[in-house]
């Protein structure tokens, strides 16, 4: 069961930060998803994610790597678990308990998301400023010029051309059509931005010019950013931690170019072997 | 005038005013429950009646609930009295229930209408009955019924918000023209029957209670008297009635009314006012001071919603 | 005033596949100051870079501290949180490595430019400064915005020491720096190490080219083949950043 929660969110790593003072913007315990009674998706995993800084998950399919991104979208209800965001109207409060209507407030102002595939992501037969004026929409803005200019704002930050604005995302190619995720998601200025697979089926040329838009933003915008890939390419290039998953658990955590250079893990030595 | 009893005696071979009393009632607990939320879709058991579904079911169940002997009944088909449908719908109202009928609006006091609101600004005593065909306002943009009632329970109006969005990116303006979304009471969303847009403003802050009805859906809805009622619109672009300035009608020469634009063989149209009752009042031209003493059928022509200038009568409503 | 204190650190590499241990270096204790340069010396395989990767926790460091006097307080590198690191690599520890690496389409300008960036200077500031670093090593002015992918090792390494020394830095770990660079970038770089040095910042190096900076070095780290002890393993050792003792120091430090 859900345990509702104002009580504080204690520390869980052995060695707790001295240098950075400030809580986790993000703090996780004790998450667990079960699927069918017995299958165990994700299994008592922790995330700590501090203001700013790009966390990985990786992990073959099947670890549970998705699946703990949607429980962080609120998507999906946890069997176990306790969700902490640190922002002001939100302190102290499990995250996973809040009504749908608290819930969806929370993927609306502070939460971001760009899917692996687009069609769950983007309504593809609308246009694609559309899409983000939806986001604004939803957020209580009523002015016609000012969703206009907040879709092309968006849309120009995530290297979107400009006049194709407002063709149909189902007319767009695949990088672009992340572009356009990624201009949805950044449009209200997210304190936290998911990324599911996010250049994983995109040209191995195009997967580049969408990783280095995605460095840019996270550097431009200081957005705490999870990501998660099978791609240790991927999270090489953005993560500053990573977190390896197998079979719903965490396996070993750190230092993304220790984790790659340096495992420790059985599993993750293969992983990493297996891969560069 | 006959009385209840004597109308609803067994030996006329059907109940009072068509429907049996158990429907009658539980109609009238709907309608209550209606009106209590305003916008709210109420679910209602639709009967069988002696009209195809489709063919105003949903506002003749409601007036069968509500009409009594003492009523006084109009029924409109897209501004007109004399069409086969309307007809046909007020003589079986005032033959089941032995209610009067009239072509007058200020003298109705229960209006059933289908994709119209009278001229005449209706007051306190009268209730307006629309026929709806979709009470859906969400249908275009949600096709899944389920999910669109999780949204109307959420106040989750952005797709439609978006669909508004995109006819201004496609086509440079609002392209809706009947059955213009609503918000009513700042909470629900609906759809005002497929009245014009010219119609939809009368909606708002009316004196008269309108109740909307959907026989095949089985829904119904209401807006109560004194509630706010808006279309959607943008901040900077806001909702415009049908843009018919300049047009004059060829029986009363009148200008700022619903008109029908009838196109003639050698190319061009002429106008003509859609509310018939309303244009039969100003034909008889009676003088406001004779009024004061005659009979309720020779009434002077009331208060219009909107001037001859085209001034709505709430000022600033209309941007 | 002292910088850096490494206190009997010892790094083993655990490879789970072969069912054994590897040592790489035991027991290693020095101290560096601020401003000063650091030699480590040894035969080739010796667990030169791998010191200076256990420094910036590259590699997790098996046992041993050290303390690293921060502008926040004195930390434990061998075991600080990750989040520690990962502010510590930002603003006080740089390293740089032999190998450049940068994603595809960002120009050698813009490669440079970035840790400026992250440092929260103006985008045209921190070009400004890109180019004068880049211009100092002597890298080809056509190719300051062309994609380093594409570039000789040499033009590669201009690169990649350009953009690790260009923001201020405490403590930076230099590994081979020179391994593949002309006589006048080698020098354009001792010149930069010496402005470093001035302004107070340490320098640990392995270099191989070692005469080059000769002028610079103020004490010598040896690494000898001795001080890698391999341990078969006949069983696998959990990992750990325990801070145990172990006997004795290996490393010997010439001053």
């Amino acid at each position: 069961m859900v345990t509702s929660g104002r009580d504080a969110p204690r520390p869980v790593s052995a060695h707790a930060p001295v240098i950075v003072t400030s809580p986790p913007l993000l703090q996780v315990r004790g998450l667990v998803k079960r699927y069918g009674g017995h299958v165990v998706a994700v299994d008592r995993v922790d995330i700590e994610a501090y203001a700013g800084e790009v966390l990985g998950i990786v992990g073959e399919s099947g670890s549970g790597k998705s699946t703990v991104l949607r429980l962080l979208n609120l998507e999906e209800r946890p069997d176990a678990g306790e969700y902490f965001f640190d922002v002001p109207a939100l302190a102290g409060r499990n995250l996973f308990t809040l009504d749908r209507m608290a819930q969806r407030r929370v993927r609306t102002f502070d939460i971001g998301i760009v899917y692996q595939n687009p069609h769950l992501g983007l309504r593809m037969r609308n246009t694609s400023s559309g899409n983000i004026a939806e986001r604004l929409i939803v957020a209580g803005e009523r002015a016609y010029r000012t969703l206009r200019l907040a879709a092309r704002e968006a849309l120009a930050a995530s290297e979107f051309p400009l006049d194709r604005m407002d063709d149909p995302p189902v007319r767009l190619s695949g990088g672009m059509q992340q572009r356009v995720q990624l201009a949805k998601a950044i449009a209200l200025k997210p304190k936290l931005l998911l990324l599911d697979e996010p250049t994983t089926g995109l040209d191995v040329s195009v997967q580049a010019l969408v990783l280095d838009t995605l460095k840019r933003l996270q550097r431009e915008t200081g957005v705490t950013t999870i990501i998660v890939s099978h791609d240790l390419g991927v999270i090489r290039m953005l993560a500053d931690r990573v977190m390896v998953m197998r079979y719903g658990r965490v396996v070993e955590q750190g230092l993304t170019d220790q984790v790659l250079e340096d495992p420790q893990d059985a599993y993750t030595q293969q992983l990493v072997h297996a891969k560069l | 005038m006959s009385t209840v009893a004597e109308l609803a005696s067994s030996n006329r071979g059907y109940s009072y005013a068509f429907l049996d009393e158990f429907a009658k009632r539980e109609l009238r607990r709907r309608i209550l429950k209606a009106i209590a939320i305003p916008g709210y879709q109420v679910p209602y058991a639709s009967r069988e009646l002696p009209i195809a579904r489709g063919w105003g079911t949903g506002g003749l169940q409601v007036t069968l609930a509500l009409v009594g002997p003492d009523d006084v009944v109009k029924v409109i088909d897209q501004g007109a009295d004399d069409s086969v449908n309307a007809a046909n719908l007020r003589r079986f109202i005032a033959r089941m229930a032995g209610a009067d009928t009239t072509t007058d609006a200020s003298r109705a006091t229960l209006i059933q209408s289908r994709h119209r609101i009278p001229e005449e600004r209706l007051q306190e005593h009268q209730t307006l009955v629309l026929q709806v065909p979709d009470p859906e306002p969400l249908r275009s943009v949600e096709h899944d019924i389920s999910k669109a009632r999780l949204m109307h329970a959420e106040a989750d109006y952005g797709l439609l918000w978006l669909s508004l969005y995109e006819q201004l990116v496609r086509y440079r303006r609002v392209t809706l023209g009947a059955s213009y979304p609503c918000l009513v009471h700042h909470r629900y969303v609906m759809s005002p029957s497929p009245i014009p847009r010219w119609d939809v403003p009368k909606l708002h802050q009316s004196a008269h209670l309108t109740l909307l009805s959907a026989g095949r859906e089985k829904r119904l809805y209401a807006v109560p008297p004194y509630t706010d009622v808006r279309p959607l619109e943008f901040a900077d672009v806001p909702f415009r009635v049908e843009d018919q300035r300049g047009w004059m009608c060829y029986r009363t020469g009148l200008q700022n009314k619903f008109m029908n634009e009838l196109p003639q063989t050698g190319g061009g149209a002429i106008y003509e006012i859609s509310d018939t009752g309303f244009v039969e009042k100003v034909l008889r031209k009676v003088p406001d001071r004779e009024a004061a003493g005659s009979t309720p059928a020779q009434a002077a022509v009331g208060a219009t919603y909107y001037d001859d200038e085209g001034r709505f009568y709430i000022d600033g409503y209309l941007r | 005033m002292s910088l850096l204190q490494v206190n009997r650190l010892s790094k083993r590499f655990i490879m789970h596949h072969l069912r054994r241990e590897v040592m790489a270096f035991d027991c290693l204790t020095f101290d560096v100051r601020e401003g000063e340069f650091v030699l480590v010396v040894g035969p080739n395989g010796v667990g030169k870079s791998t010191l200076l990767r256990c420094l910036y926790r590259t590699y997790l460091p098996t046992s041993g501290q050290a303390i690293y006097h921060s502008r926040y307080g004195a930390i434990d590198l061998a075991c600080a949180s990750d989040v520690d690191i990962v502010r510590l690599r930002r603003e006080e520890i740089g390293h740089v490595t032999q190998f450049l690496r940068v994603r595809p389409r960002v120009s050698a300008r813009e490669a440079v430019a970035e840790p400026l960036l992250a440092a929260g200077l103006s985008p045209i500031e921190a070009g400004k400064r890109a180019s004068h670093a880049l211009d100092a090593l002597g890298l080809k002015r056509e190719l300051w915005d062309a994609y380093p992918t594409t570039f000789s090792g040499g033009e590669q390494q201009k690169v990649n020491l350009a953009r690790a020394l260009i923001a201020p830095r405490r403590l930076v770990l230099l590994d081979e720096p020179t391994a593949s660079l002309d006589a006048h970038a080698r020098r354009a770089l001792v010149e930069r190490l010496a402005q470093l040095k001035q302004a107070g910042v340490a320098i640990i190096g392995v270099f191989h080219h070692a005469e080059d900076v000769r002028g610079l070095v103020d004490k010598e780290i040896a690494l000898t083949a001795d001080s890698q002890r391999p341990s078969e393993g006949d069983g696998l050792l959990t990992s750990s950043i325990a801070c145990n003792g172990c006997a004795g120091g290996s490393g010997d430090v010439a001053e």
